[in-house]
């Protein structure tokens, strides 16, 4: 691949990129963070790098952002930015460039933002830091990038701190702040990956604005297809520090030549707006009826007036039959955890009924419950966080049934047999969370929560937090799982792809209610509520590639 | 912020109640009770213990006496000291002083030095200074304050001769230069322990920000390594350490007892072992007293500062 990319002047490209080779530190799982990659942004496009993580697609960005941490270094190669070979550039040549020639925005608005400054101060000190303008130039500047990048009300937002403002809000703050001395260069690194669908829509969108009417270079790293589909103009695509492919986004879209590249576009959830074909096995009759379920959350003081209070779950009703799966999808904030705690009763409800094989379990208290839990199990998000780091695997899995009293030999037995069930070594069983991979990690805590021979399986994001490929084997071993045991299923999710692929049914949820709730064919492709065709719409990749790809042939 | 202030207010007047109840009934508790110091002088008869007690109400009830002596202090009304009749809070107030000047001047020294080590420890993590910063925090911690007080002594004082090896000023001089020259040894004594705390909690904030995110947003704004560490950095890191320091507070104005002890301070710590050991109740009870609202005081002063430079504190 590196071989057949020619010789662009310097002055078609924004970012050339010649056999970069970028050390990692002696010890790491291998040397090189990225090696020998070459490509270029050319000016004008939007390049979309995109790869699973430790692909070093982040590392490229931040080497041409000169952001590498200390112990990173670059051994060799080339990288010019705007012309300017940068790789032994001193580091006020590369301050100088960084916000003026190329910007950089982040992951995760929130975190990349300052809590302790004003929105207006953030952004005015990117000007200030180049001594560009004066104090009062450099405030109309800033109130005229926040109204460029779409925020509403610039003259009080310039006053704003970001905490007070939605995700979408702050990575719009973002791109203001990097358009604050129009670079060249944009690099965005996963900007839309902690936003919600829509969101991440409007984002897009915008980023996309912006790079026409300006004329800006955009090097877009995702490690999303759907969103390549969207924004590319060109892709390279990265696995474990080498560039496998590159080529026009039409080209990799359509026809990938690498079998990693079809691998990751064949794993990459789709809507299938097909149902699933339901169990024979399955008996009739449901596991478990919702009627009129409620939480309420107060927070503030009831004493001193300044209470708030937001229904999280707000008279939610469905009934979900044996061995079938209920997907519940939303936004953030739309109450589907609230909803997954409320089932599991790790919270207590407000009101309504939980009839889990026909009785309440709504009302029970802890230890009424307790001899019930075993047969509703959780699968949680972060495979990381939800393993204690100082037990063994099989002091995980087997700790729960010994609790309820199951004999700690058959326990062992039993957690062997599920560890090679969900399709790892049975060597597994002794060894500590840290020596898995996060794929693994998920496994392990699904061979957990089975343990139990549940009747319902509660999976609270528990594929978000996974590579599209990883993400891929999860889901179908949960569908083996459910084929071989009948387990029922509520599978909450934000990705609504996701859930196209494992539900039989899905919930849409939004501020607390359920707005609309059906099997995936309608959901997707003749959706009743307003809401639920907004979400659809803003899914990546799926809406406009034909659009795009048509408009691209004129 | 009125509502939460009004909470706060309410919930400290709830706090010193007990404390006050527990302290003086735990006092009172103690073997040999107020008047055991007066019995030591042979020349006190039963007769003349007897007319004491009555005169200062020890003859009543404990709860009785605790009420009296509550509406009195509320009143501000502290009550008097056994030993020489003076008014508690004039006792108080001619110590303040002394610790005030001893401790304020130690807790700067420790703030700023301990401050300045903190994030350049950070900053230079794993150089020569990180290290012998961790080592010298960890040696001027686990040796004892009185320790370095007499090695201080023994060095400057009695082989060097360049510092007085105690009291606040020499009688007869009482200027501030003479003041000063007192104070040298014992403040940098008593900071010794605290740079060491403080740095070890910088260095540690620090290095918490230092790995956020937004720190790497103001590298790609291209800012200058100094302004990202002033304007991003330290603000930041400075936040918890508020805290601590509204925590140590109250100690730096109740004194020091051991460096009190060795320097021959005139503070509230010698004060308050001096009052102690001569059972002199009225004192000990106003001490305590003294103390709970300060810390009282300081944790609400501590959440207001807070709540005043964080934002989303203040607007929540």
């Amino acid at each position: 691949m590196v071989a057949k990319i020619e010789a662009v002047n310097a002055g078609d490209a924004a970012v050339s990129v010649r056999g970069l080779t970028v050390d990692l530190p002696k010890g790491m799982e291998r040397a090189h963070a990225v090696e020998n990659i070459s490509f270029d942004l050319k000016r004008g496009q939007i390049l979309c790098i995109i790869g699973e993580s430790g692909s070093g697609k982040s590392v490229t960005a931040n080497t041409i952002m000169g952001l590498l941490p200390k112990i990173i270094r670059c051994s060799s190669g080339s990288i010019h930015l705007d012309g300017t070979a940068i790789v032994d550039a001193s580091p006020q040549k590369l301050r100088d460039m960084r916000g003026r020639v190329v910007s950089m925005i982040f992951q995760d608005p929130l975190s990349a933002l300052n809590p302790l400054m004003t929105v207006g101060e953030q952004i005015t000190e990117a000007m200030t830091a180049h001594g560009v303008g004066t104090k009062a130039s450099r405030r109309s500047r800033a109130i005229e990038l926040l109204t460029e990048v779409g925020l509403p009300d610039p003259e009080l937002m310039y006053f704003q701190y970001p905490f007070r403002l939605s995700g979408g809000q702050r990575q719009r703050v973002m791109i203001a702040m990097a358009l604050a001395l129009e670079p060249s260069v944009l690099i965005a690194d996963e900007p839309t990956t902690a936003l919600d669908v829509t969101t991440q829509a409007q984002i897009l969108e915008l980023i996309r604005d912006i790079q026409r009417r300006k004329g800006m270079s955009v090097m877009f790293i995702t490690h999303d297809f759907g969103v390549v589909a969207e924004i590319a103009d060109s892709v390279v695509v990265m696995e474990k520090g080498r560039i496998v492919e590159q080529g026009t986004a039409e080209q990799v879209l359509n026809s990938p030549a690498h079998p990693y590249t079809k691998r990751l576009i064949a794993a990459v959830p789709r809507l299938t707006g097909e149902d699933r074909v339901p169990q024979e096995t399955a008996s009739k009759g449901s596991i478990l009826k919702v009627e009129g379920l409620s939480k309420t959350y107060r927070s503030g003081s009831v004493l001193f007036g300044g209470q708030r209070v937001v229904n999280a779950v707000n008279d939610v009703s469905f009934d979900l039959a044996h061995g079938r799966t209920l997907g519940v999808v939303g936004e953030s904030g739309s109450g589907k955890s609230s909803l997954g705690r409320l089932l599991i009763k790790l919270q207590d409800s407000d009101g309504g009924r939980i009839l889990f094989e026909g009785h309440d379990i709504a009302k029970l208290s802890e230890s009424e419950f307790r001899p019930l839990r075993p047969r509703i199990q959780m699968i949680f998000q972060d495979p990381f966080a939800s393993l204690n780091p100082r037990s063994t695997i099989g002091q995980i899995l087997t700790v729960g049934p010994v609790a309820h009293g199951m004999s700690y030999s058959q326990a062992r037995e039993e957690a062997r047999a599920l560890l090679s069930h969900v399709g790892l070594d049975a060597g597994a069983y002794g060894r500590y969370p840290h020596e898995f991979s996060g794929g693994q990690r998920q496994r392990i805590g699904i061979a957990r929560a089975l343990m139990f021979k549940p009747k319902l399986l509660v999976a609270d994001e528990a594929v978000s937090a996974l590579d599209v490929s990883i993400q891929a084997q999860i889901l179908e071993l949960l569908d083996q799982i459910q084929r071989e045991t009948g387990v029922s299923m509520i599978f909450i999710t934000h990705d609504l792809r996701v859930a196209s692929q494992i539900c039989d049914e899905i919930a849409v949820m939004q501020k607390g209610r359920i707005v609309e709730h059906g099997p995936p064919s309608q959901i997707f492709l003749n959706p009743q509520s307003a809401y639920t065709r907004e979400l659809v719409a803003a899914i990546p990749g799926e809406r406009p590639r034909n659009t795009r790809m048509n408009a691209a042939n004129y | 912020m009125r509502g939460f202030l009004i909470n706060r207010l309410c919930q400290s007047l709830v706090l010193l109640l007990i404390v006050s109840v527990i302290g003086f009934v735990v006092l009172n508790l103690i073997p040999g009770g107020p008047l055991a110091q007066f019995g030591l002088d042979p020349s006190m008869t039963q007769d003349d213990l007897n007319r004491l007690k009555e005169q200062l109400g020890l003859n009543r009830p404990l709860w009785m006496q605790y009420l009296d002596w509550a509406w009195r202090l509320v009143q501000g009304d502290w009550g008097h000291s056994f030993r020489d009749g003076a008014s508690v809070l004039d006792v108080i107030g001619r110590h303040l002083f002394a610790t005030l000047l001893l401790m304020g001047s130690s807790t700067i020294i420790a703030i700023a030095i301990g401050t300045w080590i903190g994030i350049r420890g950070a900053t230079h993590r794993y150089s020569v200074f990180d290290y012998l910063a961790t080592v010298g925090a960890m040696v001027a911690l686990s040796i004892p304050t009185f320790w370095f007080g007499l090695v201080g002594i023994y060095v400057f004082s009695l082989q060097l001769g360049w510092l007085p090896a105690g009291n606040m000023y020499t009688i007869g001089d009482g200027s501030a230069l003479n003041y000063m020259h007192h104070l040298i040894l014992p403040s940098i004594v008593l900071a010794l322990v605290h740079v060491a705390i403080w740095s070890r909690y910088m260095r540690s904030a620090t290095l918490d920000v230092i790995s956020q995110e937004f720190v790497k947003t103001a590298r790609a704004k291209g800012l200058s390594e100094r302004r990202i560490l002033m304007k991003h950095v330290v603000g930041n890191a400075l936040l918890p350490m508020i805290t601590l320091a509204g925590m140590q507070l109250p100690s730096v104005l109740t004194g020091a007892l051991v460096t009190e002890t060795v320097f021959t301070w005139p503070g509230m710590g010698r004060l308050f072992l001096d009052s102690l050991g001569y059972s002199d109740y009225p004192v000990v009870m106003g001490l305590l007293m003294f103390s709970a609202i300060l810390v009282v005081l300081c944790n609400l002063i501590t959440d207001i500062v807070v709540a005043i430079i964080d934002p989303r504190i203040r607007l929540s």
